[in-house]
């Protein structure tokens, strides 16, 4: 069977005065039907450009250099532009991080989710709106119907979110990707998104790359996760092989950086010093800089992905193997 | 709105309380009009009696208060010149101002949002630039020397159109106006193309800047992500966001156009209410420059009110009752 989505070593660079800067480079990974991905990683890492180079949002001077995207195996990379917009909004959706922004502030609530029904149907205004409308009570909208005339301004932050879920779920897309979609909404709405969008994959079997940088959120969300680090994965696997035992030096202090209650007392774990600037990366292990686990080697070259357990992938040629005993 | 409108109507009043005391401290700080209206060789008995007849033997005081009392009843005062209505000679000139200001108003629309549109989408295209450079050269020449330039190069070089005055009026639906013959739109299309110059360089780059603005903000990019058509996004999404700083300065332009044309007024020798205010300046012809002022104040009182109302239908997030001042 196909997966829904296969990305094979993307990279999508930008080029500025400055030099090039290489946000994605060399990311692969595979999403099967139904299957929730998390993407993982600091500000900076990467991880929304792959969210935008899926959809072939990137703008310039960014563009994908090289790597393959293939929905259902068929290649997106290189697609003209009218054949992207058709998989736009269709079958690839997108949910953004700030549901206060992503709204048009003059467009009411069915101008908006009509546009996006009628952009890749052909259908009756009438029978868009009623589309629209029963998006919304998937989502848990109450009063749809009166709702949809409302303006974005009318609405809470999470109700927000929610019509843009809504918009997203319109063209029942195979894909969607949500980019830190949570982020900007407190805790408790958080918890009701999630497992609202839970529920909605499983019912209509859509594939979602989760992109955050919130590693709790993953765990209880997510089948699969990728971890990036300054533009490359440095660690993939199953959610619950990867956050109970990680290979990379970088996962484990991300992992150990989230406060928890049998920490309390003690000084919080950080992962000490910045994400290094993309413009001039140094040779070998982009992390080395900021690794315990340093050694000579680990700034000759780069290290390549290693299959060190059965599907699970670690960029790190010192990784935490030991660990396991 | 009915709160806002009665409470509008209010400070109007105080606002043209207000102007008319300055106008009137104003226009008598300019000179005394009697050594102009009565002729050198008249005795001291004629004088005393022509000053008696104006009204002008009264202290300041008295004179503002008769006036005050006259306007409640809606006459502004008899031209000292003409010895008629001063309103009457306003009103009479107001159609062939108005029809110039409207047509430099349609015509910096027309130039100025198509080029502001087309600079702002392609920053970096040649054309763009030079509209731009375009739009700094329209609003830093001098009108009167556009004006010249107009005339110089379309009337007596080219010979393509009529220099001065009106051409024919024909009357359409109860108006009379000169935009309904051939002739009267030859004649408009020099003086309104001047007025219009400075106005349009003005729309050029408050277009661009909103579209430029726009079009980093999220909802451009989800909008792209739904699938939508560029037209669309542009067309709709962009420009209803753009609409609010152009209305607001179309608004005070409109105001500006009318009070103001007096030089492209005197060089096209177009009989308009700038050409009339010039005139009795000139003779110190007192109603008719205060009724004229208090003309233009009730306009930018209007205009300013039209502004706010267009503001709470293209933006939903405005309501009237919460504006103040």
């Amino acid at each position: 069977m196909t997966a829904t989505l296969e990305v094979r070593d993307l990279r999508t660079h930008f080029f500025t005065r400055g030099g090039v800067v290489k946000a994605v480079d060399g990311v692969s990974f595979e999403i099967g039907k139904g299957q929730i991905l998390g993407l993982v990683g600091e500000s900076g890492s990467g991880k929304s450009i792959t969210g935008f180079s899926i959809l072939g949002l990137v703008d310039p001077p960014g563009r994908i250099v090289e790597g393959e995207i293939l929905l259902k195996g068929e290649s997106l990379v290189g697609l003209p532009e009218d054949r992207l917009r058709s998989v736009r909004g269709n079958r690839i959706a997108m949910i953004f991080q700030d549901p206060m922004m992503t709204l048009n502030p003059v467009l009411r609530i069915d101008t908006q989710m009509i546009e996006a029904v009628q952009a890749h149907h052909d259908v009756s205004r009438d029978d868009a709106r009623a589309r629209a409308r029963d998006a919304l009570g998937r989502v848990g909208i109450p009063s749809p119907e009166e709702r949809l005339s409302a303006y974005p301004h009318q609405f809470s932050g999470g109700m927000r979110q929610r019509v843009a879920i809504a918009i997203a779920l319109l063209n029942n897309p195979e894909l969607i990707s949500a980019d830190e979609p949570t982020t900007a909404l407190d805790v408790t709405i958080q918890g009701q998104i999630l497992y609202e969008v839970q529920k909605l994959c499983r019912e209509t079997g859509t594939s979602l790359i989760w992109i955050t940088h919130d590693l709790s959120v993953v765990a209880g969300l997510a089948d699969k996760v990728c971890v990036m680090y300054a533009g490359k994965l440095v660690e993939s696997g199953s959610v619950d092989e990867v956050l109970d035992r990680p290979l990379h030096p970088y996962t484990k202090g991300l992992i150990g950086s989230v406060p928890s209650r049998n920490k309390r007392g003690r000084p919080l774990a950080q992962i000490p010093g910045m994400t290094p600037s993309l413009l001039n990366l140094p040779d070998g292990c982009p992390f080395a800089d900021r690794c315990q686990r340093v050694q000579g080697d680990c700034r000759v070259a780069l290290p390549p992905m290693v299959e060190y357990l059965p599907g699970r992938f670690a960029r790190c040629i010192h990784p935490h193997l030991e660990a396991a005993a | 709105m009915t709160v806002f409108m009665v409470r509008r109507l209010m400070q109007s009043v105080v606002v043209l309380l207000v102007m008319s005391v300055i106008v009137f401290l104003g226009v008598f700080a300019i000179g005394n009009p009697v050594d102009i209206l009565i002729s050198p060789d008249a005795d001291q008995m004629e004088r005393e009696r022509a000053i008696k007849a104006l009204g002008l033997d009264l202290p300041i005081w008295e004179q503002y208060f008769v006036f005050l009392a006259n306007a409640a009843r809606g006459d502004l005062g008899r031209s000292f010149v003409f010895n008629e209505p001063a309103l009457r000679l306003i009103f009479e000139r107001m159609p062939a101002t108005l029809e110039l200001a409207g047509t430099a108003v349609v015509m910096s629309l027309v130039i100025g949002i198509p080029l502001g549109l087309y600079a702002g989408l392609r920053p970096q295209a040649a054309t763009s630039k030079g509209i731009m450079a375009g739009s700094i050269v329209g609003f830093s020449l001098p009108t009167f020397w556009q004006g010249l330039m107009l005339i110089m190069v379309f009337a007596v070089m080219l010979g393509w159109l009529p220099s001065t005055g009106r051409g024919q009026v024909a009357t359409f639906l109860g108006i009379k106006s000169s935009l309904f013959t051939s002739d009267g739109l030859a004649h408009v299309i020099l003086p309104a193309f001047n007025l219009a110059l400075g106005n349009a360089a003005l729309i050029i780059r408050l277009t661009r800047a909103g579209v430029r603005e726009s079009l980093l903000q999220d909802y451009v990019k989800f909008a792209r992500a739904k699938g939508l058509s560029n037209q669309r996004v542009v067309g709709v999404h962009v420009f209803k966001n753009i609409l609010i700083p152009l209305v607001t300065v179309i608004g005070l332009e409109i105001g500006g156009l009318i009070a103001f044309a007096v030089v492209t007024e005197s060089i096209f020798a177009w009989p308009g209410m700038g050409k009339l205010i010039i005139d009795s300046i000139n003779q110190l012809d007192r109603p008719v420059m205060v009724a004229y002022l208090m003309m233009i104040v009730l306009l930018f009182i209007a205009i300013n009110l039209v502004v706010d109302i267009l503001y709470s239908a293209i933006d939903p997030r405005v309501r009237l009752q919460d504006v103040k001042g």
